[in-house]
């Protein structure tokens, strides 16, 4: 049984990894051939740091993941929090449910859509340019908001109540209150979810596509653009140095996380001293 | 503390941002947008001409003015259309092929250029000018300016594809090499193969013979390794396929990674396209893009182009440099043959493919013509080889599953029962 469990594990691991291993292992290779592996080269990542294009449309990704995340993480933990503190039961129901229907959605109606509404709007403004960064970052918080509710609300729930009470017993007014006793307890929530919405606008294709204007191209809507010709394997090398460094950004989170639990645990132990330590004197 | 430091990283953050997006919000800077297909200019990479920043450059050194290129990119004449149609950005270039150029032109969505300001207008060979049938797309030559063309052919394997039919479309269609040929994935090419095998026009108006080709598809379809685009570089260079329709000057660029790879122009007749610029009219700064269109038919420029897409110049100052025809030789002996037809005397108009093989374009298409052609296409794609057995499988385990709900249930209710 245990053989199997581990072989099981080797396995799915191995479905997750091996595209990515390839992917790594070709942006390697000498010449631009997927089919055999020809020898080892820097030559694509030296051609990726020449290409000005293909920076261009890195920095547009992450400039509008980065903003994106971040405007959709403060509306999206003020929307959990609001939602949490509603006393209609109904009401309650009803806009958690509203706020699931973005995620719900295919992408291809919340691309239509959105786009139908900018050009829409634009028009009844007399814009000429009715798409632009601005709609593109719009659509990017619309989506990304559910998710960072979602990951949000159970946080709260799972919050002692009567924490935020105490402190106002204790002198705080709501806001401080919020500041230094609700946020720090649902904070690994809002972390997942900015992290989440990070990484669904980063890859995002389908809402671009119809979004974006003329002004402004992402790393996806860049490398469909070049099926009709052949994609680079420059574009291996970049996908292998994102990888390598959102391992990197794990990593250190996993172990910043390890070392303030082992501070928390330190903290607890030294407490429990001093209490037994009042005992006694 | 702690949290402060996170505030203000936060805030850094979204300066940065913020800077990022708009450190070029200078009210003197023009913005030029230009949307071209992928992969389809010189841009530096391997040291190349990087056409966008020379451009700045040259501008600013010209009209003192400041130019940022905006250069976005398109993979399909259709994608380019559906954004310049929806009216929802405006473009000051864009760069379609022949047929979509007459389309766009019916519905006015084109500016007519000034060729005052392009001087360099008259290295663009005649036969785009005067013959016709070269720019039946803009009769008067009003709306664009040449800046690539190529002609479709068929790449095979020489060390493994030794048959009587090289030369003919019928290679493709050739049972020896079932699961080793490739197909275009678009209908209008994949139909257009079948069509010129049939001596069909490939405009015909006649949904009979639009019929015809389908079946001839049909055919084709269980020699097909796959219907593909851009993965036909991938599977002629790792020889994992060996017959494959597509443009003389990708096949120079699979040449260069397999030698083993040879091509032919069918004798039945081909498709030749040409891509080129146009001006959209929501366009801002026309002249800017004017200027632009002249700097890409500058010598160099447009033999940085030329050397970087692969595809034919109809610049005569390109075809006849000494540089440029060294650097093609170089990559396939015969390239600048394969590229631009026979023979090409130096300093006189090139011959054009008409004398070896017969070309045609491909126009543009009555809209129930393009319905009925996605209708043809849907229906030989839905007829897949793999289709039934998998169908039959989801619906196996869909109905094993739905069956097993059902039971459990009736279980669950009767133990239910029981207990009351």
């Amino acid at each position: 049984m245990k053989h199997i469990s581990k072989i099981y594990t080797a396995i799915i691991f191995a479905i997750l990894y091996t595209p990515i291993l390839v992917l790594i292992l070709f942006s390697f290779n000498s010449t631009n051939n997927t089919g055999k592996f020809t020898g080892f080269s820097l030559k694509w990542y030296g051609e990726l740091f020449s290409s000005p294009s293909t920076f261009a449309a890195l920095r547009n990704t992450l400039v509008l993941a980065i903003l994106s995340a971040i405007i959709a993480t403060l509306i999206g933990t003020a929307a959990a929090v609001g939602i949490s503190k509603m006393k209609n039961k109904y009401l309650k129901g009803g806009i958690t449910s509203v706020t699931n229907i973005p995620m719900m959605n295919p992408d291809i109606v919340t691309g239509i859509s959105m786009m139908l509404l900018f050009v829409f709007v634009g028009t009844m403004l007399g814009n000429t340019e009715k798409l632009s960064f601005f709609t593109l970052l719009i659509a990017h918080i619309t989506f990304n908001i559910p998710y960072v509710i979602l990951s949000v609300l159970p946080k709260i729930r799972m919050m002692d109540k009567h924490l935020s009470e105490a402190a106002l017993d204790l002198g705080c007014t709501p806001l401080q209150a919020f500041f230094k006793v609700e946020l720090p307890a649902i904070m690994s929530g809002v972390s997942t979810g900015f992290i989440m919405a990070f990484t669904l606008s980063l890859d995002d294709f389908v809402i671009s596509y119809f979004t974006s204007g003329s002004d402004f191209q992402t790393l996806p809507i860049l490398i469909y653009s070049m099926t009709k010709k052949e994609v680079k394997p420059t574009i291996y090398a970049l996908s292998s140095l994102m990888i390598v460094a959102i391992l990197a950004l794990l990593i250190i989170s996993n172990l910043r996380s390890e070392k303030d639990a082992k501070i928390m645990r330190k903290a607890e132990k030294s407490k429990k001293v001093k209490k037994i330590g009042g005992k006694l004197y | 503390m702690k949290k402060t430091i996170m505030y203000l990283a936060l805030l850094a953050m979204l300066l940065f941002a913020l800077t990022f997006s708009y450190c070029n919000d200078d009210t003197e800077t023009i913005t030029l947008n230009v949307y071209n297909w992928g992969e389809y200019i010189s841009d530096g990479s391997e040291d190349s001409f990087d056409v966008n920043t020379e451009f700045e450059k040259y501008y600013y050194e010209t009209y003192g003015k400041k130019v940022t290129v905006n250069y976005t990119t398109y993979a399909s004449n259709e994608d380019m259309y559906a954004k310049v149609k929806s009216g929802a950005t405006s473009y000051d270039i864009v760069i379609p092929s022949d047929y979509m150029i007459e389309r766009l032109i019916n519905e006015k969505l084109l500016a007519p250029i000034n060729f005052d300001n392009i001087p360099n207008y008259q290295y663009i060979d005649e036969k785009f000018k005067s013959d016709p049938e070269f720019h039946y797309y803009d009769p008067e030559n009003k709306y664009s300016v040449p800046y690539t063309y190529g002609v479709v052919g068929v790449i095979y394997n020489e060390t493994e594809v030794k048959s009587e039919n090289i030369g003919s479309w019928n290679l493709l269609w050739d049972e020896e090499y079932k699961g080793k040929i490739l197909q275009f994935n678009n209908p209008r090419d994949a139909l257009g193969t079948a069509m010129y095998k049939n001596g069909i026009s490939v405009n015909t108006k006649d949904f009979g013979e639009w019929d015809t080709a389908l079946e001839e598809l049909k055919l084709q379809k269980p020699l097909v390794q796959s219907y593909v685009m851009d993965e036909i570089f991938n599977k002629m260079k790792g020889d994992s396929a060996w017959i494959a329709p597509y443009y003389v000057g990708d096949f120079l660029s699979m040449y260069e990674e397999n030698d083993k790879l040879a091509f032919f122009y069918p004798k039945e007749g081909t498709n030749i396209f040409v891509d080129a610029m146009c001006i959209p009219k929501s366009a801002k700064n026309k002249e800017v893009a004017e200027a632009y269109i002249n700097f890409m038919l500058d010598k160099e420029t447009a033999v940085a182009n030329a050397e970087y897409i692969y595809y034919a110049s109809p610049c005569t100052h390109v075809r006849n440099d000494e540089e440029y025809i060294s650097y093609m030789t170089d990559i396939h002996p015969e390239a600048m043959e394969l590229l631009y037809g026979d023979t090409v005397p130096l300093g006189e108009t090139a011959n054009f493919y008409e004398e070896q093989v017969k070309v045609s374009f491909y126009e543009n298409l009555a809209p129930e013509l393009l319905e009925y052609e996605n209708e043809l296409w849907e229906k030989l794609k839905i007829e897949s080889s793999v289709g039934g057995s998998v169908y039959l499988i989801c619906y196996v385990i869909i109905a094993v599953i739905v069956v097993g709900a059902i039971v459990l249930f009736i279980k669950n209710k009767k133990l239910q029962a029981l207990y009351d």
